[in-house]
């Protein structure tokens, strides 16, 4: 953690304290962004976390937007079968795990073009997620199921936050930890950096790879099921709209790097609950169009990453795969 | 042997579309369908009678064109998944041209073709813009230009193009702007060709021209292709704006192409994903012009059945979305038919 990314985490929590205060101004309630806002960082959090650590291992999983659409319905199927929203989270978490292992045994056995299969995984999900909707519940499109099966917020003296808000950020402060202070840590960047060296020295790079790919679907899953268990209290087949790329482009931004991923994962999240507010307050709402409103958060992600961009290494073997000679 | 190693891609991509009609029928049985009813109803749908056939190259017309917009990335070295946003800006601005203004017969379809490739291309010009400028990565920046073209199209729809009286659609094109039926019935229109010609028209490209050898040149070997003095620059913006027009092509042939609507649900409902299918369809066609046209017409024939699918067998149409993102992470597999030849052998 150099100064550089000290300043910029400082100057991202000032601006956006600044920005709660002109918002108090403009009328609109800064509380109700600031839970909209941690909201909508959730699923961005855990899909950039894991998303980081993949591709510090050497595999990109761009299907983050598919496995994000896919968890997100079996998590109320899970939670429907179970009739609790912790087990329908739970089976969001095995789907993406079983979807990034997927991805991780064509990418370390096969030699898959990862970016390929990882934009198969997206357009699957487009498809799939329109014939579970319709081979689970019978109905095209849309599912709304019993408020009872919604996981419930812990009431706190900065609003209401939803217990997996709290997990997600709590992982990526361990993501860095693992990165950066384990031993598993510095396997996983060898296998990233030099795979040929990492397995002179005795790593499995192949073992490492999967186990990583699987971590990243496991915690995308959970961001998931989250949307409509924590969040929406229903599931349509747009459900993840983007949010997959936009945590990627928190993962760019971040420069693989968990707690700046958590950073750009809040000014995002903040975009997206402004967004929201902006959408409802009388007097902002008759003058903006709703659809220029939607728009917010994937300008917002074009702006940051063209402004951040150009600064950040990536390690030497990411996306490729390795074959031992 | 030589014809043998020639045939090998298109043995491939027959294998990749076999490995994803298997992998829909485990789905399908999973959720208690019947697979063989399904696709025995998704193929007679499609090639079952002439009508049926008219039909399956009325759905290949657009995703052929989209196809055009990956591959020509493909080969420039770019992953260009923009050609969904492209693809409703071109159907916006062939809205705007065949619906609102009068001109004479041939000249407005071909004002109104025009305006859809432009549209196109303006939308990928700034994804190209930002990738020349400040290396921004092309995934990210087309799927955000998706989103936005999503938003900024329906509010279009809605706010300046709607048909006074029907909110749900924008006014359709006038009659002198729309390509000429081929049959009486069917939904093909002269838009086929239209689309051929800039399917030839890419391939005489890529082939036959310098400019087009820089492209692929930059595409296979970036570095072969700066000491040959290509600029990479200026391959990421043809690319980027050919890809524009073509997807702009698919958007209008979808207005001012196909019969009934013959213009723009609000919803973007008949034009929503055709963009993200264009992936597939070039994967399978081996981002080839010429192969693409073929696969194409594959996928066509697909989302044609699909429907008689949904019909017959209850399986939602979709279903053929999702067998094709099977069929690209088959084909991402390089060694997929050295490996099955391996099993074969044991």
């Amino acid at each position: 953690m150099n100064q550089q990314r000290i300043f910029w985490i400082i100057a991202i929590v000032l601006i956006s304290l600044l920005a709660f205060y002109g918002i108090e101004i403009a009328g609109l309630k800064p509380l109700s962004i600031l839970e909209a806002t941690f909201l909508a960082m959730t699923p961005l959090v855990l899909a950039a976390v894991g998303e980081c650590i993949n591709e510090k291992a050497g595999v990109i999983n761009i299907g983050l937007e598919g496995i994000l659409l896919i968890t997100s319905v079996l998590g109320v199927y899970g939670a429907e079968i179970f009739g609790n929203g912790w087990g329908g989270l739970f089976l969001g978490m095995v789907v993406g795990a079983i979807i990034g292992l997927s991805l991780g045994l064509i990418s370390v056995y096969a030699r898959a073009a990862q970016v390929v299969a990882g934009m198969g995984i997206n357009i699957f999900a487009l498809g799939f997620v329109p014939f579970l909707l319709r081979a689970i519940w019978a109905f095209p499109g849309i599912h709304l199921f019993p408020r009872t099966l919604m996981v419930q917020p812990l009431y706190t003296f900065i609003g209401r936050i939803s217990p997996v808000t709290i997990i997600a950020v709590a992982l990526a402060i361990l993501g860095h930890i693992l990165l950066h202070r384990t031993v598993l840590g510095f396997r996983i960047k060898a296998c990233g950096e030099r795979p040929e060296a990492a397995d002179v020295a005795g790593i499995r790079v192949d073992l490492i790879r999967l186990f990583t790919a699987t971590l990243g679907g496991a915690l995308c899953g959970l961001g998931g099921a989250f949307m409509p268990l924590c969040w929406f209290g229903g599931v349509v087949k747009e459900i993840s709209a983007g949010r997959g790329f936009i945590a990627l482009a928190c993962v760019v931004f971040a420069g693989l790097e968990p707690l700046l991923a958590l950073a750009a994962a809040f000014i995002f999240g903040f975009a997206e609950g402004f967004a929201y507010a902006v959408a409802i307050t009388p007097g902002v709402k008759e003058i903006i169009p709703f659809y220029f409103v939607h728009m917010i958060p994937y300008i917002t992600t074009l702006m940051v990453v063209t402004i951040a961009i150009g600064q950040r290494r990536f390690p030497a073997a990411s996306g490729l795969p390795y074959r031992r000679e | 042997m030589k014809l043998l190693q020639g045939l090998r891609p298109i043995l491939e991509s027959l294998l990749a579309v076999i490995l994803g009609l298997l992998a829909g029928s485990i789905l399908m049985m999973f959720f208690k369908y019947q697979p063989a009813e399904a696709y025995i109803a998704l193929f007679k749908g499609s090639f079952g009678t002439l009508g049926d056939i008219l039909e399956t190259l009325a759905f290949a017309v657009p995703i052929m064109l989209t196809a055009i917009t990956f591959a020509l990335g493909v080969r420039a070295g770019l992953f260009n998944i923009g050609a969904e946003g492209q693809m409703y800006l071109g159907a916006i601005g062939a809205v705007a041209v065949a619906g609102l203004l009068h001109l004479p017969p041939v000249l407005h379809v071909l004002a109104a073709t025009l305006a859809g490739m432009i549209a196109g291309a303006l939308w990928s010009l700034i994804p190209a813009l930002l990738k020349v400028w400040r290396g921004v990565h092309e995934v990210i920046s087309t799927i955000m230009f998706n989103w936005i073209a999503y938003h900024f199209s329906i509010y279009l729809a809605i706010y300046f193009l709607a048909q006074p009286g029907r909110a749900e659609r924008t006014v359709p094109a006038l009659p002198t702007a729309r390509y000429p039926v081929l049959m009486e019935g069917s939904t093909l229109t002269a838009a086929i060709f239209a689309a051929l010609v800039f399917c030839l028209f890419i391939y005489f490209y890529l082939w036959g021209t310098r400019s087009g050898y820089e492209l692929r040149l930059v595409g296979e070997n970036p570095h072969a292709a700066r000491y040959a003095g290509a600029s990479a620059k200026k391959v990421i913006m043809i690319s980027f704006i050919l890809g524009g027009m073509a997807a702009g092509l698919a958007g209008a042939s979808q207005i001012i192409g196909r019969p009934p609507a013959w213009s723009l649900y609000a919803t973007l409902g008949n034009v929503y994903g055709l963009g993200f299918d264009g992936i597939g369809v070039a994967l399978i066609g081996r981002n080839h012009p010429l192969g693409g046209i073929l696969a194409a017409i594959l996928y066509g024939a697909l989302q044609h059945g699909g429907r008689y699918m949904e019909y017959q067998a209850g399986v939602d149409s979709e279903m053929v979305r999702a067998i094709n993102g099977i069929i690209i992470v088959a084909l991402s597999i390089p060694e997929l038919w050295a490996i099955i030849k391996r099993r074969i052998k044991r």
